[in-house]
């Protein structure tokens, strides 16, 4: 075995479950004895990812890969795309409906506090056909992040 | 590790063994092997759910009897504030108080005295911005233990000062000694307590090492005794505590005292674990404080309480509505270095994790994903573990058999006629 393997499927109907699947890999984190501050980063990251897929691709399918040094997250869904991802990464830039800013969302911080809170992000998207995000989050130190 | 003393105890001759208690525990403690519940005691919280919720009142909470005051020359009652909350028609906290004298007690200090205090350094505290957003109560016992146990990225944000009860307790034996010249040991701070975790936090505490609270005695066993003793007339002057001080006993009560609006309350020990897991997630993003009570309505819920919470929490609305909003300020507070500020740091003790090294704990979380597969996933708890999940664990750490599942002994084409109907041949 090198690493445990994780998916969960993102229900792009039902906002209430949104935060599932990040809610569920604390749990397994926290089995493991992964420390808190990079259960934490995991955590809001996948949380942040999770609630992009629900407002913005009608769901999609998370892969989780976990070794002993590093968390790797694959947010994979086949929605609308991302037309330009350098404006989608500027914080407080949003494209969400007024309905889901008006429960507290759409603050234009979902992009920026993914890649806040994780070592290592890529975004590969199609306009039409969907989106990828890639999230990678080192347990004890890791190689040190390029940017800050 | 630290060694663990627990509150919540079971009594063997009344436990049948059901699954009631293993179910509702939040921290997944208790396990029943051979009819019998056992509580793995470095999980325990004391937050008393399984008291509440067993039927054959096999858990109790182990408090002091009274006669504990004979072990003092000098005593000193501390009655909670949910304390006054208990009685009917109670108008005046200061009958409550008289009794306790006419009890036994050379001495009361409210509780609810000592919680005005703790507001205002609260107050002090949070306008420094020392401390990260928002921050969390320290209270609430079973609260404390359960982010100690449970969430470790929230350490931070516990609020560093004693509970109310123990501040009480200091300065109430250092009073007291300097008025009877008595040596601290020969006074005796007895808390009337509504709650199982605050024996715990006495005899074991966090945020300091000794407790100055020399008992613990429950809320049910003085309640009838002090009944006799309640007069309305000829009565002493004696509270000294306003609004504040009493909201403390029900939930919310805490964050009134801040006097500041972000704030969040929250009661019962579901929806603790539900607000704990939402801020870990950082979903709360304008809130200065989060006041939690493990117990449904706050500290009036506690199991040792002898009224209904809800009713409870009428009555001290009534008792406090004709009260001064604070009679206890830090400026005229009687304190020494001590008193308020924990001198330990709250450590996590990670209880739940499967192995000491991350590559064995991974090897051991895939074991518990394939016996997962393996099982039915209903959760019955028949086995003795509150849930699939929690028995392949168990399995994996060496403390089950896959074969304590019923369901693995059962042969499931046995389904008799009239159930064998399926959702597709329904109406055939």
């Amino acid at each position: 075995m090198s690493v445990l393997k994780w998916t969960y499927e993102v229900d792009g109907t039902d906002f209430t479950r949104a935060g599932e699947a990040s809610s569920n890999l604390k749990k397994k984190l926290r089995a493991l004895g992964i420390p808190a501050e990079v259960i934490r980063k995991v955590s809001i990251a996948l949380y942040e990812g999770e609630i992009n897929m629900v407002i913005h691709a009608d769901g999609g399918v998370i892969t989780i890969e976990m070794s002993p040094d590093r968390i790797d997250m694959i947010l994979a869904d086949h929605g609308k795309g991302i037309p330009d991802i350098e404006q989608a990464m500027q914080a407080g830039w949003s494209t969400a409906a007024d309905e889901v800013r008006s429960l507290g969302f759409g603050a234009g911080m979902g992009l920026p506090n993914m890649k806040k809170n994780s070592d290592e992000m890529r975004i590969e998207s199609t306009v039409g056909v969907g989106t990828t995000v890639y999230m990678t989050v080192y347990i004890n130190g890791g190689p040190k992040k390029a940017d800050a | 590790m630290q060694e663990f003393f627990h509150s919540v105890t079971l009594d063997w001759d009344k436990c049948k063994g059901c699954i009631n208690c293993i179910k509702r525990c939040p921290t997944e403690a208790i396990r029943v092997r051979n009819k019998k519940a056992y509580i793995i005691a470095e999980r325990c919280i004391d937050c008393g759910e399984c008291i509440r919720v067993c039927p054959h009142h096999a858990k109790r909470a182990t408090c002091d009897s009274l006669d504990i005051l004979k072990n003092y020359s000098y005593t000193i009652a501390l009655p909670a504030p949910s304390f006054m909350a208990q009685f009917n028609n109670l108008e005046d906290v200061d009958i409550v108080l008289n009794a306790l004298i006419a009890f036994g007690f050379n001495e009361v200090y409210e509780v609810a005295k000592a919680a005005e205090i703790v507001s205002a350094a609260t107050r002090k505290l949070m306008a420094t911005h020392d401390l990260p957003r928002p921050v969390i109560s320290s209270a609430c016992p079973a609260v404390t233990r359960l982010i100690r146990v449970r969430f470790p990225g929230l350490i931070d944000h516990v609020l560093p000062l004693h509970a109310p009860i123990e501040v009480a307790a200091r300065v109430a034996k250092r009073e007291a000694a300097e008025k009877t010249g008595l040596p601290p040991e020969k006074i005796g701070a007895i808390f009337i307590s509504p709650c199982p975790a605050k024996v715990t936090a006495t005899k074991m505490p966090l945020g300091t090492d000794v407790s100055a609270v020399d008992g613990v005695v429950a809320v049910s066993d003085i309640y009838s005794k002090l009944l006799p003793l309640m007069h309305h007339d000829s009565i002493e002057y004696m509270s000294e505590t306003g609004k504040i001080g009493l909201s403390w006993g029900s939930s919310g009560g805490e964050c009134s005292g801040l006097i500041n609006d972000n704030y969040l309350a929250a009661d019962g020990i579901e929806n603790v674990i539900r607000v704990l897991e939402d801020l870990e997630d950082e979903k709360f993003r304008d809130v200065d404080f989060i006041e939690l009570n493990a117990c449904s309505g706050g500290c009036v819920g506690g199991v040792l309480n002898v009224e209904n919470p809800y009713v409870a929490k009428t009555k001290l609305y009534r008792i406090r509505k004709h009260l001064p909003v604070s009679l206890n300020h830090l400026e005229t507070a009687d304190l020494v270095d001590g008193d308020l500020d924990w001198d330990t740091p709250l450590e996590f003790v990670p209880v739940l994790k499967l192995d000491e090294n991350v590559w064995e704990a991974m090897m051991k979380m895939e074991q518990v994903e394939e016996i997962l597969q393996s099982l039915e996933g209903l959760d019955c708890g028949s086995c003795g573990a509150p849930s699939c999940r929690a028995l392949a664990e168990d399995v994996v750490r060496g403390l089950a058999s896959i074969d304590d599942c019923i369901f693995r002994c059962k042969n499931h084409d046995d389904v008799p006629a009239p159930f064998r109907t399926g959702g597709e041949e329904k109406g055939e």
